[in-house]
């Protein structure tokens, strides 16, 4: 117990730079992400089929690889082109941001579905056109009923941000490794480590669940 | 001229032709009843005047618009068309006032106090001022229609579509929206009624349309086609809902 507390009162502070990066990256992607998600299941939907087909062929191709390799192919794929250059953080938050995408715009689709064709009726019949019935009448109801779903894939792409320790990124996953090397004291930090994802992850369910009652369908 | 002109009008689904020949003409401050049995093509002839449904040939003049053409401004005609549908299609996630606000604020650009006023006017008109705050969940199906009226109103149309609006409600709710609809008749509204209702298209159509088959039968006014219809095929469906 002596010796946990030790390496708890130093490895701590290393350990919330790390959190700090962690929670920096995830919300700057998740954004991104969400905007991306918005674009392409419009995309989607569209009723052009070129662009269509560019929405499905870009969600089938970040389902169809591994999270790993879509960050190395941006990390070191992208960078060994001679035209284009980044650094690790900026490849990391582009490469959970598009994973991320990709899940949204699904989710975003079978939200944007799931509305009664009514509600459009009705909307086009006052004379709103399709995009302001989208943004008046389509979007949010859909995004309530998304909510729970958008939860689980958040959940999802903050675990993700933890591989990006892998290109170097000093998140906490990353912060982690460092301690324990300097340290040896693998069982403890990874215990605090595991512990500190846990109370983010469970904050991000708490707010999930209170804007769900906020915004419950009346 | 007439405010509503309908052409040759054909629409289908795919292979299957819904309406196959539809000529008619409703003049301005016309109440008119369509009937007819479910499959006729009656909702779909209503929907078609306001291209709800594409209109696969003939033609559609409304207000002067010739809204088959791919050049009209479709959302300018509905501005001035407003309709009403029978599973009410309210906005769940806005207020009974927000409902009504909408339009007026999002298409036609009103300020919010004048749109506000003028909302809680047609609330009041068809009895739910009170409701203003509430929001539709909490409404019964009577209520709710007269707020999808006040909606479609609160955009001063010129004409009023409604598509069995009295199809889905309880029978006690029945009499409540079709005395807000009876009002608006005597005030003079254009309005094309899709109904089953047979004792509101006597009482307060000026003229009524039998659909079936894609076509109408017969055309008269309430008097003459309910006392005495001319066709095989009216006589037979009014022997059947009378």
């Amino acid at each position: 117990m002596e010796r946990f507390q030790e390496v708890f009162t130093n490895a701590f502070p290393y350990l919330m730079d790390g959190l700090q990066m962690t929670i920096y990256i995830f919300l700057i992607a998740i954004v991104l992400g969400f905007i991306i998600g918005l674009i392409v299941a419009l995309l989607r939907l569209s009723p052009i089929k070129i662009l269509n087909w560019i929405a499905i062929w870009f969600i089938n191709a970040i389902r169809g690889t591994p999270f790993i390799v879509q960050l190395f192919f941006i990390y070191f794929g992208l960078n060994s082109l001679a035209w284009i250059s980044f650094d690790n953080v900026t490849a990391g938050i582009v490469t959970v941001a598009i994973n991320a995408g990709a899940y949204f715009a699904e989710i975003i689709r079978a939200g944007i579905q799931s509305i009664d064709k009514g509600q459009t009726e009705a909307a086009r019949s006052l004379g709103l056109t399709s995009s302001q019935t989208m943004r008046h009448v389509i979007l949010p109801q859909a995004f309530r009923r998304m909510l729970p779903t958008f939860t689980n894939q958040s959940i999802i792409s903050l675990k993700d941000t933890s591989l990006l320790s892998i290109i170097g990124v000093a998140d906490l996953v990353q912060r982690g490794q460092v301690q324990t090397a300097a340290t040896y004291a693998a069982f403890e930090i990874w215990f605090i480590v595991g512990v500190i994802y846990f109370i983010l992850i469970y904050l991000l369910t708490l707010l999930s669940d209170f804007l769900e009652r906020r915004f419950v369908l009346r | 001229m007439s405010i509503i002109q309908v052409k040759n009008l054909k629409k289908s689904f795919g292979d299957l032709e819904v309406l196959k020949d539809i000529n008619v003409v409703i003049e301005e401050q016309e109440v008119l009843c369509v009937i007819g049995p479910s499959g006729s093509g009656k909702s779909t002839f209503l929907r078609c005047l306001n291209r709800l449904e594409d209109i696969t040939d003939g033609q559609v003049i409304v207000d002067g618009n010739d809204i088959t053409s791919k050049k009209t401004n479709i959302n300018k005609v509905r501005e001035n068309v407003g309709m009403v549908f029978q599973q009410f299609n309210l906005f769940p996630h806005k207020s009974v006032l927000e409902n009504v606000l909408l339009a007026p604020m999002k298409v036609s650009k009103k300020n919010k106090e004048e749109a506000k006023a003028k909302a809680l006017a047609l609330l009041d008109k068809v009895g739910l001022k009170e409701k203003a705050e509430s929001y539709p969940g909490e409404l019964s199906g009577g209520q709710k229609q007269r707020v999808a009226i006040a909606r479609a109103l609160a955009m001063d149309p010129k004409i009023m579509l409604f598509d069995e609006p009295t199809s889905a409600l309880d029978p006690e709710m029945v009499g409540d929206v079709l005395e807000v609809m009876k009002q608006l008749a005597l005030e003079g509204m254009t309005m094309v009624v899709v109904t089953h209702e047979m004792g509101f298209a006597r009482e307060v159509g000026d003229r009524v349309i039998f659909m079936d088959g894609g076509y109408i039968v017969e055309e008269n006014e309430p008097n003459a086609l309910f006392g005495n219809p001319q066709e095989e095929r009216t006589q037979a469906f009014l022997s059947k809902v009378l």
